[in-house]
């Protein structure tokens, strides 16, 4: 008894079920017969790859869905039976928080006081704390609309805490926000977890927050994977992780996608610097790779909690080995420029601005892409990051500046210009009600493909991407749908690709993938123009590019950036990202401070 | 020529294409037929100004032979139906407002002898006035009875006698007139909205970039998105067009292909408008709200059901912009009177100005709209 009473979540053999997409498609198990115990008093978190059940889990919690099968109670009561004294005694922040975007900060926390009942007395002391902690309190009338993501997400975390709960539901509160953002939401959380007890229940995409928790549950197809503390979890990853240096004249993407075919002994690599971390399948292998790898730099490294994350979800899930293999063929009929164009840089940017009424979103940034190279756009939300990825596809007008791309400015060019380029944008935009087959056929026909060329290029890309083709688009998951993207994108062999947050929404296997594609294709000469909030993922990157405020913060090679923030060769891109864009931001500060004495 | 061939090719794939997602989309295809053919069943069934069906009742205050003389007259026309024969004038009030009876008709006490000594009688008959064109076509209906009926009395032929011809609709049928406009303006509904969702659609699912990074000029995105509503219009015509002239055996007088050209340019019209709408919108919620913000003036304003020309000097003026007015003048005239190019032939300048200012607008906004 004593024992139940600490635990504030138990659930049995809990199942869940939903109705296919259309009545012909089987139903979906979102929960599979989960049974598990989360302490009270404690931060537990929840990871797992998209669709794995973790948003679905803690709607059970909260006793918004019923379950199928299996029993669950929560605080001691039984969800199922009595789910408004449960939703009494939590506070449940969802993965997009109903925000009043009209209403002020302050009507919001007032709003939501309301709802929940909270008394006038208690309320100005709660504010105040919530307020000061969140950093909110000098924009109390700002519009919620007017406020960037970061803070959204902060006040919508100020507003579900506006009562001290008994159990505190997050649903990736940190989706989508910028690492800076990202590490003062994570600092409020821990505050308050030491605070005030609270026992936190955190699903996340990030393994460096699921890492500030006392115990992880690893979920896959609605199946408990693992569950440990970070420390047990790490363990499992003993004398299975290396790292290995590149030699000096060749790319660290190279080395990374290499790697990845060892399939038989290698079940991870990950680009990092000049390095490339990577994982065995078992300690035996890294014998049989010594040989091949004898000309580099190897060592072995600490086990981190994502090692043991890609471990496990490999063994549950895999690799298509059919697929690497595949991958290697890709082949890009090249239509590339004569050969002085060559040295040319594909993209040229110089004091580029773009202005929304009086706000300056992009502030005379300049910048040159060469052909061949992937380049990344980084920046905190509302950095000019997507302003200027939309001004280099042709897609919004400069409102000053010179702007190249593949020799001609998109936005006045003939239309003919944008013949050379290809587009993926971040949400899936092909026609959904189209097959595969019938949406390559109409991007083939609009880049004047035709007839039997045309189709060759269909089959090669289906063959390519393992695209079936008579698929409805909408139904494809979602790594397939971004697979048809990139082949849409990529059947007039163009010379650059624009690739907006192509990442978002994709379980990690699915995101290697993605980048040993893009890999293999720059490789050939396509150039990459990638934008992403995964900071990790600037490693992939030949040069990147930081910016904050609408202003170029940083730009060079991953290392080079490391080396602008004052950070060695191990340092993670999250922390020098965070360094570079703290660093400029006290100098704008101290700047105004200074001119205004 | 060559160039010109590869830019029509590229066309057509886009016409494919629209044609595909507006046909694959199962909302998409029960609204694109269903509605036309229902509605123009509704239409000819209920919409009719025609009196055929009279229900009145009688206060007869004199009981008298003349009094039952006129109500057999009446009875005879086959269009009167007395429901009550009422003791006092006290029971009129309830039996108009309950709508039970459109008209009560009233003989005084002296209709008799007045009628016998030679003076004039009155005959008081009173209306339900809410529904003033029924009212008003029963009353005339009335009046010519009693026209009659004081001939057959008096004996002698009237010193005027009025002999009514009404061309291209011999028995002034409602049905007649109403029936070959809904060829345009059933039609117009759905071309609007179609297109007026085009855009919209593909700006909220995120595909409208993805189209306008690709080649296409803005002058072949309006192409391919504007050829697939007007085919579906001019589909719908059909449909009703069939209806009216099998089902509703109303007949045609004019030539088939001078139709369809009005009807094509009217269309083409509609779906400037319609486009244009789409290229304003954010999404397609915006689209429908704009699309029904219209539709209505623009049925009021077409002659559809009160003729333009009576309307008040500001308003006539506003039927100008209305592409729908002068698709109903030019199908009306076609289908009854069979009027040839030359007559109506004022009727395309409008509609032509229309898609000359609302097609390249359109085009214009797919790439400038403000973000």
């Amino acid at each position: 008894m004593s024992d139940d009473a600490r635990d504030v979540v138990v659930a049995n053999n809990l199942v869940m079920t939903f109705p296919g997409m259309t009545p012909k498609s089987p139903e979906i198990k979102a929960i599979d017969g989960l049974s598990l115990r989360i302490k009270a008093g404690k931060m537990t978190a929840f990871v797992g790859p998209d669709g794995a059940g973790k948003t679905t889990f803690q709607r059970l919690v909260t006793g918004l869905y019923l379950p199928t099968s299996g029993s669950l109670t929560v605080l001691g009561i039984d969800v199922t039976r009595n789910p408004q004294a449960v939703q009494n005694q939590i506070s449940y922040m969802p993965q997009r928080f109903g925000l009043y975007e009209d209403l002020s900060i302050q009507e919001n926390l007032d709003l939501y006081a309301d709802l929940h009942g909270v008394p006038q007395e208690e309320r100005q002391k709660r504010f105040q704390r919530l307020l000061a902690i969140t950093d909110l309190a000098s924009f109390t009338n700002r519009p919620a609309g007017k406020l960037s993501g970061g803070m959204k997400q902060k006040l919508g975390l100020a507003c579900t805490l506006v009562r001290s709960p008994e159990l505190l539901l997050l649903d990736e509160p940190s989706v989508g926000v910028d690492p800076l953002s990202r590490r003062d939401l994570w600092e409020i959380i821990g505050q308050l977890v030491k605070e005030e007890q609270l026992s936190v229940i955190v699903n996340t995409a990030y393994m460096d927050e699921a890492e500030q928790c006392s115990h992880v549950f690893i979920l896959h197809q609605g199946k408990i994977l693992d569950q440990g503390s970070p420390a047990d979890l790490k363990s499992k990853a003993d004398g299975l992780t290396w790292v290995v240096r590149k030699p000096p004249a060749m790319k660290t993407r190279v080395l990374q996608a290499k790697l990845l075919e060892q399939r038989q002994y290698i079940t991870d690599a990950v680009p990092y610097g000049d390095w490339v971390r990577f994982i065995c399948c078992q300690q035996k292998d890294i014998d049989k790779l010594r040989p091949s790898l004898d000309q580099y730099e190897l060592h072995s490294r600490q086990p981190e909690l994502e090692d043991a994350f890609m471990l496990l979800l490999h063994a549950a899930q895999g690799y298509d080995d059919q697929e690497i293999t595949d991958f290697k063929q890709i082949t890009m009929p090249t239509q590339q420029g004569s050969a002085t164009d060559q040295d040319k840089p594909v993209i040229v940017v110089r004091d580029l601005v773009r202005r929304f009424g009086n706000f300056t979103a992009v502030d005379k940034t300049s910048f040159a892409v060469e052909r061949g190279e992937i380049f990344g756009l980084l920046g905190p939300n509302g950095a000019g990051k997507t302003t200027t990825f939309r001004m280099l596809c042709g897609l919004l007008p400069a409102s000053s500046g010179f702007l190249e791309v593949a020799g001609m400015n998109l936005r006045t060019a003939r239309a003919q210009a944008r013949a050379k380029i290809g587009y993926v944008s971040q949400k899936f935009a092909l026609y959904g009600t189209l097959t595969v087959e019938e949406n390559l056929t109409f991007f083939g026909g609009a880049y004047g493909l035709s007839g039997a060329h045309l189709k060759s290029r269909i089959k090669m890309m289906q063959e390519q991407f393992s695209l079936s083709g008579s698929a409805r688009s909408e139904e494809l998951p979602n790594g397939f749908k971004q697979r048809l993207s990139i082949a849409a994108a990529l059947l007039h062999a163009p010379e650059i690709v624009f690739l907006d947050e192509p990442t978002s929404g994709l379980d990690p296997l699915a995101r290697r993938m993605f980048w040993y594609t893009i890999g293999k294709l720059a490789d050939q000469g396509v150039t990459m123009v990638i934008t992403t909030h995964f900071m990790e993922e600037a490693e992939y990157c030949d040069r990147i590019v930081i910016q904050d405020a609408g202003k170029i913060l940083a730009l060079g090679t991953p290392d080079e950036v490391r080396r602008q923030a004052g950070m060695g060769e191990n340092a993670d891109m999250n922390r020098a990202f965070i360094a570079i864009v703290e660093n400029a931001r006290h100098a704008t500060h101290s700047a105004k401070e200074g001119s205004s004495s | 020529m060559n160039s010109l061939f590869f830019w029509l090719r590229r066309v057509g794939f886009l016409i494919w294409k629209e044609a595909l997602t507006i046909l694959k989309d199962p909302a998409n295809r029960v609204i694109l037929f269903a509605p036309a053919l229902m509605q123009a069943l509704l239409f000819g069934y209920a919409a009719n100004y025609d009196v055929n069906n009279v229900d009145y009742a009688v206060l007869d205050q004199n009981h008298a032979h003349s009094s039952s003389q006129l109500l057999t007259h009446l009875d005879g026309t086959g269009v009167f139906h007395r429901i009550a024969t009422l003791n006092s004038s006290a029971e009129i009030p309830d039996i108009i407002s309950d709508g039970k009876a459109l008209l009560v008709i009233t003989f005084p006490p002296d209709f008799e002898r007045r009628l016998s000594s030679g003076e004039s009688a009155p005959l008081q008959v009173i209306l339900d006035g809410r529904n003033s064109s029924t009212a008003g076509a029963a009353a005339n209906y009335i009046s010519a009875v009693v026209a009659d009926f004081n001939q057959q009395q008096a004996g002698a032929a009237p010193a005027i006698s009025l002999e009514t011809q009404a061309w291209y609709n011999p028995n002034l049928e409602s049905r007649w007139s109403m029936m070959p406009t809904l060829i345009a303006a059933l039609s117009m509904m759905q071309t609007l909205l179609l297109s007026a969702l085009s855009v919209a659609r593909e700006r909220e699912q995120g595909t409208f970039d993805q189209l306008l990074v690709t080649p296409f000029t803005p002058m072949q995105i309006l192409i391919g998105k504007a050829v697939p509503p007007v085919l579906i219009g001019l589909i719908q015509s059909t449909i009703i067009l069939l209806i009216i002239y099998f089902w509703f055996k109303v007949p045609m007088n004019g030539s088939v292909a001078l139709l369809y050209t009005g009807l094509l340019f009217f269309n083409i019209a509609a779906v400037g408008l319609g486009l244009s709408l789409s290229a304003i919108s954010t999404n397609m919620q915006q689209a429908m709200l704009y699309t029904f913000l219209l539709i209505m003036p623009l049925t009021l304003l077409s002659g559809l059901l009160t003729p333009v020309q009576t309307m008040p000097k500001v308003l006539n003026i506003l039927t100008y912009a209305n592409p729908l007015r002068f698709a109903i003048d030019l199908v009306r005239r076609v289908y009854l009177e069979g009027a040839q190019f030359s007559d109506i032939a004022f009727n395309f300048i409008p509609l032509l100005i229309m898609a000359i200012i609302t097609l390249p607008l359109a085009a214009w906004l797919f790439r400038n709209r403000l973000y």
